[in-house]
């Protein structure tokens, strides 16, 4: 077996994973439970699995005769592949940590997500060797603790946006309003994608030619007036319809036993390992590896600018929680902002600006 | 008098203006905003470009957009003045604001933990009570041993209600915020030392040749306090692809005509991620490209059928002669990419070097034999009917670019991150905790009070509080 076939069994995993969880949090059932746990963790070991032998394959191809460069961490493929582990890894220790299996249901479908966005993008799954610039240790440490950090904002968001859904009650009120189109317009820029791969059917060789020739060509990107105008309105229509029936939702987390005080505390606990592992690893380490590299440690290139302001949500959230004392609604919108500014970060210099970081953009 | 005392009020009133947390919330929201515009407009590039981006937002009044950003100093922000200024505004907001709260803090952190008055005990966040059997000087040394186990030094002290034990640990964690704000500040001051004290050039050095300057992007010319010469570039490439592996550059330093050894050795080889460094300037692989001209010179080995070796150097048009035979070789064309389309035909496919090959004829006594290209990458195309001709590199028609700076900041900058780090980690992973523990003796039993806090990390203080009771009941 080779490790495409262990990554398959754990994306199958997870979103069984997913389905299961959410039966578990319908019917209660502590056997449901704890299946969702077993199928996660299978998938987990199974992707951890898969981590080492494409970490050996690329070894193997890469003729750099060193361990350290060998880790697969070095295009948008396998960047998304080691964020859904972080994922995982985070939410199976607040699992065991909270004794609560509740958070499995938003978190897994996160992971999900992710999973079904490199198949819906069709984005090149290859192994390709390291150019140059990137044949660093420094760019090593950089992006694997950018990941982990940025696993941990997913996490603080998921559980900002549940905290939302609970403690809101008036769908005129802003809280409401955050949650349910925030929530409302991630899953429509994915149907979005999907639409993409039904039309085209063929997946992009590289990140570019994605953006350029597929990327919402069949929707908001359209080369006809109609379908786009079209798109738009279906974009707002389902915006409208998470909006209307947003309550359902909140039934169903709130019938449950996660306490509000718990999915605040949460939201908190993972921006504060989040922001420091951001900074060091995400900013410093960066730094480092642009001075090394380039002989410019920061050049104010799209994707520096963006960690920083992602930085500075993260840094007025600590602020505002510890100064001001924000808790609750406010806080969490916070943390949904500075997520919004992370995917940013991460996809959208990629997608949508260029930049000097090659890294990521199909090189 | 009067207009000192105005004086006063108007330095009052700026330094609240720069202590106020509203102030960084609206600098913080200025340079987000500002940011975001300045990755979308492509920063210090042709008019050109942006006015296209533009267009999709704007349609046609695209150049009269372009012209308002540009005359607002949108197409270079990060270097315009107004950027700037949000930065230092940043920088005396951090200060001012950190000075406010310091004497508080530092006071805080100077006066050591005091023995708690009884009515204290009730108030604290993590309260327990137990009941020991035996006296209290059974007890004392039991509980003491018990609280350093769980890493604390406990002082003793007589109290009126009872002996008490206080201790605390991390008292100076407390700190790490400011540390942090202070890194900050650091590394501001690095980078403008750079600005101020270095300089950011590039330097194209063809093969075989030298240089004792750099240029600036303006065009001007930097002195080294010496010169710089580039003995060789290559691009290795990863098996059979066109993905490159390496780009490098052998350099070597003069100073007063004389080469310079650097770790012992003359030749210097740098790559992407390992730059030169000397006397405070780094040189950087940052480019290459490929302008070959008339000293350009092809490098072949020679090889006859029998065995016999011969190394040549030769220009356009040169010839050779295969040792032992009659065979003359001459260079007839050079492509610098060669490919094969789907005809069959040959053809350049690039400007840079990617797949250089040279065009042989082969003659005897003056009557031509036969033509062959032979492929740099590929020694299989070597082989031709009268021996193997290794095709080593056309010399001194690449050069290498490099990006050469001076930056005296670097270091503090570095210093900034390192204090950062440790800030970061003593602000979010280190937490203040502080134990009080009263012992009372009551008929043959000893009443144990304790109490205890902590400004982060409760839970696990708690853990520790329950532990350390558990160890006393046991021991008991
Ligand atoms: C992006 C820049 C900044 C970073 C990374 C930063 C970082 C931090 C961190 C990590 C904390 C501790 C929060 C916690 O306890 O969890 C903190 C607290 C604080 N920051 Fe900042 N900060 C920044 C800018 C500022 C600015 C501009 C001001 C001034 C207005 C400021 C004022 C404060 C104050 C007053 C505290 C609380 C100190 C205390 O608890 O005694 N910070 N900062």
């Amino acid at each position: 077996m080779d490790s495409s076939q262990f990554f398959g069994i754990s994306s199958i995993a997870y979103i069984l994973a997913m389905v299961t969880y959410i039966a578990y949090l319908v019917f209660r059932n502590s056997t449901v439970g704890l299946v969702a746990t077993t199928i996660t963790a299978v998938g987990f070991v199974s992707q951890t699995l898969a981590f080492f032998m494409r970490g050996k394959e690329f070894y193997d191809l890469a003729q750099l005769g060193s361990i350290l460069r060998a880790i697969p961490l070095t295009n948008l493929y396998e960047s998304l592949v080691f964020f859904v582990w972080c994922i995982i890894l985070g939410y199976l220790l607040i699992e065991w940590k909270y004794k609560n299996r509740s958070f499995g249901a938003f978190i897994t479908p996160i992971a999900g997500m992710v999973l079904a966005f490199i198949d819906i993008s069709g984005m090149d799954k290859n192994i390709h060797p390291l150019i140059p610039a990137l044949q660093s240790n420094w760019l090593l440490a950089h992006v694997t603790m950018s990941f982990l950090a940025y696993a941990a904002f997913a996490i603080s968001f998921a559980t900002a946006i549940m905290f939302l859904a609970v403690s809101s009650e008036d769908e005129k009120k802003w809280p409401y309003i955050t949650w349910t189109v925030t929530l409302g317009v991630f899953v429509a820029v994915l149907i979005a994608m999907g639409i993409d791969f039904l039309v085209f059917k063929v997946g992009a060789h590289s990140t570019e030619s994605l953006v350029k020739s597929h990327l919402f060509k069949a929707s908001f990107r359209n080369s006809s007036l109609p379908v786009v105008l079209f798109s738009y309105l279906s974009l707002a229509g389902f915006v409208f319809g998470v909006w209307k029936y947003g309550k359902v939702l909140k039934k169903i987390i709130g019938s449950f036993d996660i306490s509000q005080d718990m999915l605040d505390d949460l939201v908190y606990k993972t921006i504060a390992v989040g922001f420091p592992v951001f900074t060091l690893g995400g900013l410093i380490f960066g730094a480092i590896w642009a001075d090394q590299a380039w002989g410019k440690y920061w050049s104010w290139d799209p994707k520096e600018t963006w960690s920083l302001i992602t930085w500075f949500v993260y840094a007025f959230f600590l602020h505002a929680r510890f100064l001001k004392g924000w808790r609750g609604d406010k806080i969490a919108a916070v943390s949904v902002l500075g997520f919004v500014s992370t995917i940013f970060t991460y996809l959208g210099v990629n997608l949508l600006l260029s930049g000097l970081h090659s890294y990521g953009g199909g090189g | 008098m009067e207009s000192i005392e105005k004086e006063k009020k108007s330095v009052d009133k700026i330094w609240s203006f720069f202590a106020s947390i509203k102030l960084a919330v609206v600098v913080f929201t200025l340079i987000s905003l500002t940011s975001i515009v300045g990755t979308i407009v492509e920063q210090d590039a042709e008019p050109e470009k942006n006015i296209k981006l533009l267009a999709k937002f704007f349609g046609d009044s695209a150049p009269s957009a372009f012209r308002f950003l540009d005359a607002l100093g949108f197409t270079n922000m990060f270097h315009s003045w107004w950027f700037v200024t949000f930065l230092f505004i940043f920088a005396a907001n951090l200060i001012i604001c950190s000075l406010e709260r310091l004497p508080g803090i530092l006071k805080l952190v100077k006066n050591p933990i005091k023995p708690l008055a009884a009515s204290g005990f009730s108030s604290m966040q993590i309260k327990r009570e137990v009941v020991i059997k035996g006296k209290t000087d059974k007890v004392l040394p039991l509980v003491e041993s018990a609280v350093k186990k769980a890493g604390y030094v406990p002082a003793v002290s007589n109290e009126a209600e009872g002996i008490q034990l206080c201790a605390e640990n991390g008292r100076y964690s407390r700190l790490g915020v400011y540390v942090t704000h202070f890194s900050i500040l650091l590394i501001f001051a690095g980078a403008i030392i750079g600005v101020f004290g270095g300089f950011n050039a590039s330097l194209n050095l063809l093969e075989g040749t030298e240089s004792s300057v750099a240029y600036l992007r303006t065009g001007k010319e930097i002195p080294l306090g010496f010169s710089i010469a580039c003995e060789d570039f290559d691009v290795l490439y990863y098996d059979n692809s066109d993905t490159p592996k390496s780009f490098r550059s052998r350099l070597l330093i003069f100073e007063n005509g004389k080469p310079v050894k650097i770790d012992g050795k003359e030749v210097t080889e740098i790559e992407v991620n390992t730059p030169l460094k000397y006397k405070g300037i780094t040189f950087y692989q940052s480019s290459y490209g490929f302008s070959p001209n008339k000293d350009s010179e092809f490098r072949l080995g020679i090889m006859s059928r029998d065995g016999k070796k011969d190394d040549v150097r030769l220009k356009f048009g040169g010839t050779f002669t295969i040792p032992g035979t009659q065979v003359v070789g001459k260079v007839l064309d050079f492509s610098p990419a060669i490919g094969v389309d789907k005809s069959g035909k040959l053809y350049t496919y690039a400007e840079q070097m990617h797949n250089p090959a040279v065009l042989i004829e082969f003659s005897e006594n003056g009557k031509p034999k036969y033509t062959q290209w032979l492929l740099k990458r590929f020694p299989n195309t070597w082989n031709v009917a009268d021996g193997v001709i290794e095709f080593k590199d056309l010399w001194g028609a690449q050069y290498t670019g490099l990006q050469v700076r001076k930056d005296p900041g670097v270091w503090v900058v570095y210093l900034g991150c390192l204090v950062m780090a440790l800030g970061l980690y003593a602000a979010f992973f280190m937490s203040h905790s502080k134990i009080w523990i009263l012992i009372r003796e009551e008929k043959n039993n000893t009443k144990v009070f304790v109490a205890a806090t902590a400004n982060k990390n409760r839970v696990s203080l708690e853990g520790k509080i329950d532990r350390l009771i558990k160890t006393v009941s046991d021991k008991q």
